[in-house]
């Protein structure tokens, strides 16, 4: 009988020996799903016809040869690492907000409603006041799911996903009805905003705006929050090991509220700033799925914020990549999900490995004749000696 | 004729008994682990039917040896002959050749049955009911009792060793290895065990019994080895050894450890003579004048569907008072310390069930309590004591965080109740902590090790300094040298000791009963979710069999067999 062990990896970091084969690991888990992916990109490209060289050189280096392509890439990277920053929040406190994606759309619809309702157009605020707007819309939308999650105990995934739904048609109801321009020869979108409400243009002739700087702060904020901070160090303990979280007395209820707000403000942010600083006005397809997307983005980086912004570099450039490739090879634009999720699951599976061995061992064959032995293949028992077992090198 | 016969069968029986060639032979065996010397040419023979015991603490070796023994570890030299012949490599190989292990911690699916657990074991494709026959059939031969057709995780401690042990035994096999079993047992239940042992002896088992326990092997085994670092440092007789020889052997010279060690053997089985010992048991009861802890009428259920809760539970405890409360885990006792924690309230109308410092506080959480001076150590190391992933330093601050009361300056204003964390100084805070309980592990790193890095025995000890940092009026300890080697329990028991000195009221609950009599000026017995009446200690000190009798009489009421009154003229309830 064959016997399939998965067993944790442990490195003796004490040893030079120990901590280089535990760098070896981290480098080869940091490097390998990249090949992997762009491997199993090319059998695609391959599959269709396409060479594969060609193909991965459409997708991943062309749209990055001139200034257009490069801050399309910021472009589409800001608002992924906005969000992802939010979600370090959730995802470390193991409070599961998939629904970035609505609280993304409400804080563009929050940012639009204040700019077309609320704020007297001349006032020195009026900038400020749109983001605010955003920030507090995607909060409110996070918030829902905080109070049904933590007063009700509804599963968080199902409703901050089907929350998305809403905003959606939400933001459809908006934009055909009651905020369509009238001077909008009946298309689907508010009017645009004056240019006193939009933000600069950083390099001339590209869509880079200036909330693409938004990251910066965004991500040292984030970074400082969930290390240095109280907060942080309750969200650290409470998705690791919620018993400890309430042996040291904190609260799960207002984790869960706090988390959840935090990340929908993010996901707010992230919608105003898009409104704000790129479309002017709000338009159905506000989203390309910035939401989810940045899902993959936040596990890419490792729940790290700088890891984010790497993440989403990287994310971004498989949808510039998607595009550019269905002008040139005729691939259709699901190509770059494809790709974010061929990345997805190869980071995930040798993350898992770099961190687990899997051992096949064969049980030895019974002699006959002895009718009394165990077979018992039970589970080698890993906590039974844990304290006294030394650290065995890889 | 009859004389001639008499003297055959004596021969017989001696040449059963004492077969000189042996069953098994260790023979030198080393094992490293970087640059760990786990073993280092560890020799042993095993004679058929003979129990002999492996004595180290937590660290020595014990473990690796067994599971190389076991085919679990392969050595890096030596050999291992069964009946004279070679061992080959693997688990499957040493089980095949008989030889098998109870383990201390069990290895039971807690989902299936004690029949289904056994037939994963053993099953052989064998029919259910011949395999409930056969194992009611050894069960029978040794004596004992099995609960076969309820899932494990609904049995005690002690059934749940009884099927591990029918498991092994079912094997016939040639050697059996026991680590540690009378952990979780109580008296009766380890002397029932012996007899089990002491059967399979008699029928040519050779088994070895692991444990740190002399009074134990010195009833059970006829010989011994001792093992300190790796290295056989002894091989003492432990019917005509002083226990303090044994003592010395396996402990070095650590007078603490000693001295603890000597507070928790029993009296009554051996001297401990050369060892400076303070009193086996607190002779006085300390002045009620403070009441530190007040629990009236406790009634909580369990938040698990199959849990133990309490019903109706009272006593208090004093201010440099060391209050015991015995008993097999799951009768309660997770109850009991997440009720006195605050990380469960008690419902609307019952707050004054608890009361802390004279404060009714059932509605109160854990900030608000632990700002009242309650300090806990739980149970759980990792996950619910300390976080494995998170550092020294950041552990620290679990129990710290809104609390500024402390011995001086630094412990007072290290910790924050809000916004940044001062985690400089959180680092020179677990820095005293780590050099004040001398806590090894954390040497290269310091207060920026992971605390999942720690062995158990330093884990626990930095979980009891981090509880003591804000002089806490109040200290909840459950179980806190569980798993723990002897030089980590001795340190842990002092520091309970001095925090009892000090005027605070400890609150120890706890299964092993030598710890609980070593240390407690009370002991009350919390069985089934109900709490006996006291027993106070020193009661029981001046006739020489006081110990043994408060010893059995605790053990029946953790059976649940003892009613409220074995003994009513010796319990005073204060």
């Amino acid at each position: 009988m064959l016997i399939v062990r998965i067993e944790p990896r442990e490195f003796d970091t004490t040893s030079t020996q120990g901590a280089r084969a535990h760098l070896r690991v981290l480098g080869l888990a940091a490097v390998v799903p990249l090949l992997v992916s762009l491997l199993l990109g090319g059998l695609i490209f391959l599959s269709n016809g396409i060479p594969p060289l060609h193909g991965l050189h459409a997708f991943f280096i062309a749209p990055l040869s001139d200034r257009l392509g490069l801050t399309e890439l910021l472009v589409k990277a800001a608002p992924l690492a906005l969000i992802a920053c939010g979600l370090l929040f959730v995802f470390r406190a193991n409070v599961w907000n998939i629904g970035a994606e609505g609280q993304f759309i409400l804080g563009a619809i929050g940012a639009t409603g204040t700019a077309l309702f609320l704020v007297p157009q001349d006032s020195p605020f009026c900038l400020p006041a749109l983001f605010l707007g955003g920030v507090i819309a995607g909060a409110a939308w996070a918030g829902v799911v905080a109070w049904l999650r933590a007063h009700l105990r509804v599963n968080e995934i199902l409703c901050s996903l089907m929350l998305v739904y809403v905003a959606q048609l939400l933001l459809h109801w908006l934009v055909q009805s009651p905020w369509r321009d009238p001077q909008g020869y009946n298309f689907p979108e508010t009017a645009l905003f004056e240019s006193s409400l939009m933000l600069p243009i950083l390099v001339e002739r590209t869509r880079l705006h200036l909330g693409v700087l938004f990251v910066v702060p965004a991500v040292a904020l984030t970074w400082l929050l969930l290390n240095r901070s109280l907060f942080g160090l309750a969200i650290s303990v409470a998705g690791r090991a919620p018993r400890a979280a309430r042996f040291a007395g904190f609260s799960q209820k207002r984790i869960i509220w706090m988390t959840l707000l935090v990340s929908g403000g993010f996901a707010g942010l992230a919608g105003a700033v898009e409104v704000v600083g790129l479309t002017g006005q709000l338009v159905p397809r506000i989203s390309p799925g910035y939401g989810f997307t940045a899902i993959i983005v936040a596990f890419l980086g490792g729940l790290h914020p700088l890891g984010v912004v790497a993440a989403a570099l990287l994310v971004a450039l498989t949808y510039l990549g998607g595009e550019a490739a269905q002008v040139t090879t005729q691939l259709p634009y699901a190509a770059a999900g494809i790709f974010q999720g061929l990345l997805l699951f190869s980071v995930l599976a040798f993350g898992f490995f770099s961190r687990h061995r899997v051992r096949f061992t064969r049980a030895v064959q019974r002699p006959a004749g002895q009718v009394l032995q165990a077979s018992a293949n039970l589970p080698a028992n890993p906590s039974a000696n844990s304290s006294t077992n030394p650290r065995v090198d890889l | 004729m009859e004389v001639c016969g008499c003297v055959f069968v004596t021969c017989a029986c001696f040449m059963a008994t004492f077969d000189v060639s042996p069953l098994l032979e260790i023979r030198a065996i080393s094992k490293r682990f970087g640059d760990l010397t786990a073993n280092d040419a560890i020799s042993l023979t095993l004679r058929r039917g003979e129990i002999h015991a492996l004595i180290g603490e937590n660290g020595a070796g014990k473990s690796t040896l067994m599971q190389i023994l076991y085919g679990r570890i392969t050595p890096d030299a030596g050999e291992i002959l069964l009946e004279g012949k070679p061992l080959a490599a693997g688990t499957a190989a040493a089980r095949a050749a008989g030889i098998t292990m109870v383990f201390q911690q069990f290895v039971l699916f807690e989902a299936l049955t004690g029949l289904e657990n056994l037939r994963l074991g053993l099953g052989n494709g064998m029919k259910p009911r011949a395999l409930r026959d056969k194992a009611l059939a050894f069960a029978e031969r040794y004596g004992f009792w099995v609960e076969l057709d309820r899932r494990v995780s609904e049995l005690s401690a002690g059934e749940h060793q009884r099927l591990e042990v029918l498991r092994c035994i079912m094997q016939e096999p040639k050697v059996l290895i026991m680590d540690e079993p009378t952990s979780v047992l109580t008296p009766q239940e380890a002397d029932g065990l012996f007899e089990t042992i002491r059967l399979l002896a008699r029928n040519g088992t050779g088994i070895v019994y692991i444990s740190h326990k002399l009074r134990e092997i010195r009833a059970l085994c006829e010989r011994a080895t001792v093992l300190r670092r790796g290295r056989v440092v002894a091989r003492p007789d432990p019917q005509k050894t002083e226990l303090d020889a044994m003592a010395r052997a396996m402990l070095g010279d650590d007078a603490v450890a000693l001295a603890d060690l000597a507070e928790t053997e029993d009296k009554a089985t051996g001297t401990l003579s050369a060892v400076p010992s303070v009193p086996t048991m607190p002779s006085v009861l300390p002045p009620r004048e403070t009441t530190r802890l007040f629990v009236e009428g406790l009634t909580l259920p369990s938040v698990h569907r199959q849990g133990v809760g309490l019903s109706d539970i009272s006593f208090s405890v004093a201010a440099g008072e060391i209050f015991g409360i015995a008993g097999i885990a799951g009768n309660g006792q997770n109850t009991l310390l997440e009720a006195l924690t605050g990380e469960r309230l008690l419902p609307h109308g019952q707050e004054q069930a608890i009361r802390l410092q004279g404060r009714a506080v059932g509605q109160l959480g854990v900030l608000a309590r632990r700002r009242l001076g309650l300090a806990t150590v739980p149970e759980d190391r990792h996950g619910h004591g300390a976080v494995g992933d998170l550092t020294l330093k950041e552990n620290i601050l679990l129990t710290s965080t809104h609390v500024t009361h402390g011995e001086d300056a630094l412990v007072r204003r290290f910790a924050c109740s809000g916004g940044w964390l001062r985690l400089r100084r959180a680092g020179m805070v677990a820095e005293q902590v780590l050099a004040r309980f001398a806590i090894q592990g954390a040497e290269a790193r310091g207060p920026d090790t992971l605390a999942r890095k720690l062995s158990g025995g330093n884990l626990q000890r930095f979980i009891v300094g981090r509880g003591l940092l804000h002089a806490p009026d109040l200290l909840l300890v459950l179980q806190p040298t569980w798993g723990v080697d002897a030089h980590a329990a001795a340190r842990i028991h002092q520091a309970l000791r001095e925090a009892a000195e000090r005027g605070a009221g400890v609150l120890l609950i706890s299964q092993d009963l030598d710890e609980l009599l070593a240390l407690s000026h009370r002991i009350a017995v919390l069985a089934r979710g109900q709490l006996s009446r006291p027993f106070i200690c020193a009661d029981f000190k001046d006739s020489p069999a006081g110990k043994s009798e408060l010893r059995h009489a605790l053990g029946l009421l953790m059976t649940g067999l003892g009613g409220t009154s074995t003994n009513p003229d010796r319990e005073k309830v204060l």
